[in-house]
């Protein structure tokens, strides 16, 4: 969707940094999280989790809580709605919602919430939850996604497939995703070396500081509201109405300030069973999670299986690829095995290329979706062969990523043809920046790689109004997850033409707006950031309606112009510009209140594709890994506010470095989470960070107003395989497997004498 | 939960003997603390001994020794320039604990009674040879900190006692003591594998050596033969190889989620290496700050 109307320079505001509008607030802890709610009378809610992986649940005895002074009400599965009922493949998501959020039948995994209690305090709450009795009867149980693969495996849920998986596959792969083009194995014979290989990823959690938290109040009349941290207040609203049985538009929802979510706060915990509770106890009830269960029971993303075959002729042209991706989303169905396959090959140019992907079930926490969902994995598999070939064939890593590049016209990997992108741009910053040439100490490696991602429109509705004194308010849908209230006001003042903090940028709760898609998809400031411009552009109509109306002239002899109405050209008149408070001031005798709105589900994202290059320093006789440079290279099609770019870049490969080195979910033999902590769940601290350098490469998006690509996700596809490349060249020996933790590394270099 | 601050050791033993259930001493609380918010040791009797007087103190005894106060936080040791200057491993392995707010409250004595094998400051004190004062409802006694972890979680002390002071003998001429931790991170992290090395020389000769390790068995250990293995030795690659392969030797660790055995093993010998010189240069003279991982 090209837009006519696309600017792309002499931008007055777009491109500056001013300080956001919600820092004072953030760094005074004024700003309201998720946990800063309180209602007079309000009670505390607890849940109790299954200690087991996989347990039939025969009889739960609340009768002990429940007698308790301080409990006002205790729910279990029972307390939901009945009308929300298991319906196979994908209507059944609510079903599943609701399954995760409370047991049914089967506790499925350690941590899988199965009665929850509300009482007068926190300490009560949880006192009460040890007098709820559980009989379970405990069932085999599989973590591992090879292993529950294998015929021998325990069945998490029968008939969870759907009807993409072939006949004869164990019914824990519910998902099967093929695609590409070509001809394969034709292309593996035109090569001169075919690299074929295995790969392995844990699952990672977010790592969000801010751990779930509510406060909801449901009345015995189906009015509710609920307070919450989350990317995404209408996906509540819709979730929780569900599964509580009432109607959508009854449960108001608002979003918190929210500590980080990273696509682990696009859907529901605790916040149907704090309404449970409050239906049940006629009170508000607050829930906090605690990091334990944030760990046990939330969503961290899929863990992967992978094997990956590509050809490459002498010369670096690559001229067939083919990858398995296998990729474990927990309990349920929805690992991204999809995103997983299409995005693996999406960096290059390929006359023949097969992806298969397979979503399969385990007894883990449901997954949910963690910046770029499938996507840094496959980069991980598929640059490491692409790497290995370099090293084998004498070729030079960026040469070789150069010549194979997607371009615009180039038919994708996953299908479609690209529009206008970025990746060879940033290929070619890469190329000269100084990073890439600078000299190497013994002990390191240097690596790189591409990375890719689709990014996302989505339902979208935004509303802006002018005050009299020509300020403006601009409520939009979608919770601030990385600076967008800033880029919102920074796209309405170019528009308006009145300075950046004249503007408050809103997220408005699911009673004053329409419809909102979750911020997710790298979505918010492409989506949101068009229908501000767009809602803007709606008030300056009205603003030159009245302009024209005063000046007695029709309105198409009206333009605007740095904030003022103009006559369009000498034939409309000789008129003063007349500026945005000018009219406001009087609006009400005028024509009444001057607002904009728009709302749309834009369909041009365009896609993102960044280079990252790092240097890595591998202790040989501890096998401990320290990045000691790392830059981002990545196209962010116009940077509204460059800082905040920045901080996306920065952001994703601090991430990357985590999952890459450290980060992973431990199962012991009896299938319980090891490590549900921060000492143990080892996400990198500041001091385990060198500066993350970033490059802004600005290839316009012709689908968005300003040429806007998305940029949150983008960033976490490239680190696992520029980290694993580097760490293999400063080891002298293929890491295969994520995380290069110490001990993997020094069997490694051990393994290889 | 009954709290008691009482004045003196004797009435704190007194209160712990007489206690029924579950029973804490609180110093800095970022064990018992932490513990009791995360729901893992709910105590029935809480007895804080941080207003006991002396309980800060750190103080030099005419002698060189030192005796430490038992709420005396690492934070305190690490900016006291005369034990920084006699005992820097002792210092730098307290310091190692948690970050710069724990710093601030957590103690030697807590890290010790906390009975953890993975123990930062432990290692460095059964290195130095520290002792702690033990009051118990017969009076007090003095034991080796090597003697009062007795498995994670556990400790000697009986029902009763607690540690009321912690001695560290006189620095002495031409020594040095270190202690470095495997971590995966740069900190805030618990120690893979710990080794401390305390040492004497005479001229480049080592003459006295404690080889302790930490997180490689139930409890920290003191290894005779890795110190033998650099006593009469310039420390020479060929002693640092004896030494080596005597703290690898040692290990009995386990699998878990922090490493696995064949990694504790090989690192501990690597690590004794390491500290041994650090130690060796500080008792040479030379200041060598605190690592951190």
């Amino acid at each position: 969707m090209a837009l006519d109307d696309l600017k792309t320079k002499d931008f007055a505001f777009v491109g500056t940094r001013p300080n956001r509008p919600d820092g004072l607030d953030k760094v005074t802890g004024r700003a309201k999280f998720g946990a800063d709610a309180y209602a007079p009378g309000m009670l505390h809610g607890a849940i109790l989790r299954s200690p087991h992986a996989h347990a039939r649940i025969l009889r739960i005895d609340t009768s002990k809580a429940e007698a308790l002074k301080d409990v006002k009400a205790v729910v279990t599965r029972a307390d939901f709605s009945d009308k929300v009922e298991f319906a196979p493949g994908l209507e059944g998501e609510f079903w599943n919602v609701l399954e995760n959020v409370m047991a049914g039948d089967k506790a499925l995994y350690d941590g899988h919430a199965v009665a929850a209690v509300a009482a007068t305090s926190a300490l009560a709450a949880r006192d009460a939850l040890k007098l709820i009795e559980v009989e379970y009867e405990i069932l085999p149980h599989v973590t591992d996604v090879d292993k529950a693969m294998l015929a021998d495996a325990p069945v998490i849920r029968e008939g969870a497939a759907d009807y993409s998986v072939p006949a004869g596959m164990h019914p824990n792969v519910v998902r099967m995703h093929e695609s590409g083009h070509g001809d394969v194995a034709a292309g593996f014979a035109e090569a001169d070396l075919v690299i074929e290989d295995h790969f392995t990823t844990e699952a990672t959690h977010q790592g969000y500081i801010e751990p779930h938290a509510c406060l909801a109040t449901l009345g015995m009349d189906g009015k509710g509201e609920l307070w919450c941290c989350t990317q995404g207040h209408w996906i509540v609203q819709k979730t929780c109405a569900a599964l509580l049985g009432i109607e959508t538009a009854n449960l108001r929802v608002t979003a918190s300030e929210i500590g980080g979510g990273f696509g682990g706060k696009t859907t529901v915990f605790i916040e149907p069973v704090a309404l449970a509770l409050s239906r049940k106890a006629n009170k508000p009830v607050k829930l906090v999670m605690s990091r334990s269960e944030v760990f046990r029971a939330t969503g961290p993303t899929a863990s992967a299986s992978m094997d990956i075959k590509i050809g490459m002729k002498k010369d670096g042209t690559l001229t067939a690829a083919e990858g398995i991706f296998r990729l474990q989303g927990g309990a349920f169905p929805g690992g991204p095995a999809e995103f997983t396959a299409m995005c693996a090959f999406a960096p290059y140019s390929l006359s023949n290329v097969r992806q298969v992907g397979y979503d399969v079930m385990t007894n883990r926490p449901k997954q949910a979706a963690y910046r770029a969902p499938g996507s840094p994995m496959a980069a991980f598999a598929v640059e490491s062969v692409i790497d290995e070939l370099c090293n084998q064939l004498g070729l030079d890593p960026i040469e070789v990523r150069l010549k194979n590049a997607s371009r615009e016209g180039t038919k994708a990997s996953y299908g479609p043809r690209f529009q206008q992108i970025g990746l060879v741009q940033t290929l070619e910053a890469a190329k000269a920046h100084p990073h890439l040439s600078a000299p190497l100490k013994p002990g390191q490696g240097r690596g790189i790689s591409c990375g890719f991602w689709f990014n996302h429109g989505g339902e979208t509705s935004v509303s802006l109004a002018l005050s009299e004194d020509g300020s403006a308010q601009v409520m939009v849908g979608t919770p601030d997850i990385g600076g967008s209230r800033a880029s919102m006001a920074l796209m309405a003042a170019e528009v308006l033409g009145i300075p950046y903090e004249n503007i408050r940028v809103t997220i408005a709760d699911t009673a004053t707006l329409g419809y909102n898609d979750v911020s997710h998809g790298s979505r918010v400031t492409y989506a949101s950031g068009l229908a501000t411009i767009k809602a803007a552009r709606h008030a300056v109509e009205k603003l030159c309606e009245r302009a024209a109306k005063k000046w007695g002239i029709p309105v198409d002899a009206v333009k605007w112009e740095n904030g003022c109405a103009v006559p369009s050209g000498p034939n409309a008149g000789d008129f003063d510009p007349l500026p945005l408070a000018d009219i406001t001031a009087n609006m009400g005798q005028t024509g009444g209140p001057i607002s904009g709105h728009f709302e749309a589900t834009p369909e041009g994202a365009g896609v993102s594709f960044a280079t990252h290059i790092v240097d890595a320093e591998v202790d040989p006789e501890t096998g401990k890994t320290r990045v000691v440079r790392y830059t981002v290279i990545q196209d962010a099609g116009k940077a509204i506010h460059p800082t905040y770019v920045e901080g996306q870049y920065q952001g994703g490969a601090a991430q990357g470095i985590g999952w890459a080195l450290n980060e992973e979910y431990i199962y012991g033999e009896d299938g319980r989470l090891q490590n549900s902590v921060f000492l143990d769940y080892r996400i990198p601290v500041a001091s385990d960070l060198p500066m993350i350098d970033t490059v802004i490469v600005e290839v316009p998006n012709p689908g968005h107003p300003f040429g806007v690509r998305g940029v949150g996700e983008t960033s976490i596809c490239p680190p696992l395989a520029a980290i694993a490349n580097a760490v293999s060249a400063a080891a002298g020996v293929r890491m295969r497997n994520l995380p290069m933790s110490p001990p993997r590394i020094l069997s490694a270099l051990k393994a290889d004498g | 939960m009954n709290y008691h601050s009482p004045a003196s050791f004797a009435e704190a033993s007194r209160i712990a003997a007489d206690a029924s259930g579950i029973t804490r001493f609180l110093a800095g609380g970022t064990d018992v603390l932490v513990q009791l918010r995360a729901d893992i040791v709910t105590p029935d009797t809480l007895i804080d001994i941080k207003k006991i007087p002396g309980t800060g103190a750190i103080t030099r005894n005419a002698d060189g020794s030192w005796t430490l106060g038992v709420a005396v936080p690492g934070a305190e040791l690490g900016e006291h320039a005369g034990l920084v200057a006699d005992w820097p491993g002792v210092v730098e392995a307290m310091n190692l604990v948690g970050s710069t707010q724990v710093q601030g409250r957590a103690t030697l004595t807590g890290n010790l009674c906390n009975g953890s094998p993975a123990a930062d400051s432990v290692p460095a004190m059964v290195a130095a040879s520290m002792t702690a004062t033990v009051t118990g409802p017969n009076g007090d006694r003095t034991v080796a900190v090597r003697d009062i972890p007795t498995g994670p979680g556990k400790t000697s002390l009986a029902k009763g006692e607690l540690v009321s002071a912690l001695h560290i003998p006189p620095r002495g001429e031409n020594a040095g003591d270190a202690y470095l931790r495997f971590i995966p991170r740069s900190e805030m992290d618990i120690a893979v594998v710990g080794c401390a090395v305390n040492l004497r020389l005479d001229g480049d000769t080592v003459v006295e050596a404690r080889v302790s390790l930490g997180a490689v068995a139930p409890t920290v250990l003191l290894v005779e033969d890795a110190a033998a293995a650099i006593i009469g030795s310039t420390l020479d690659d060929a002693a640092l190889d004896r030494l080596a392969a005597a703290a690898s030797a040692a290990c009995k660790p386990i699998n878990d989620k922090r490493g696995t055995i064949e990694f504790r093993t090989e690192v501990a010998g690597v690590l004794a290496k390491r500290v041994a010189r650090i130690a060796y240069a500080r008792a040479k003279g030379e200041i060598i700050k605190g690592h951190h991982g």
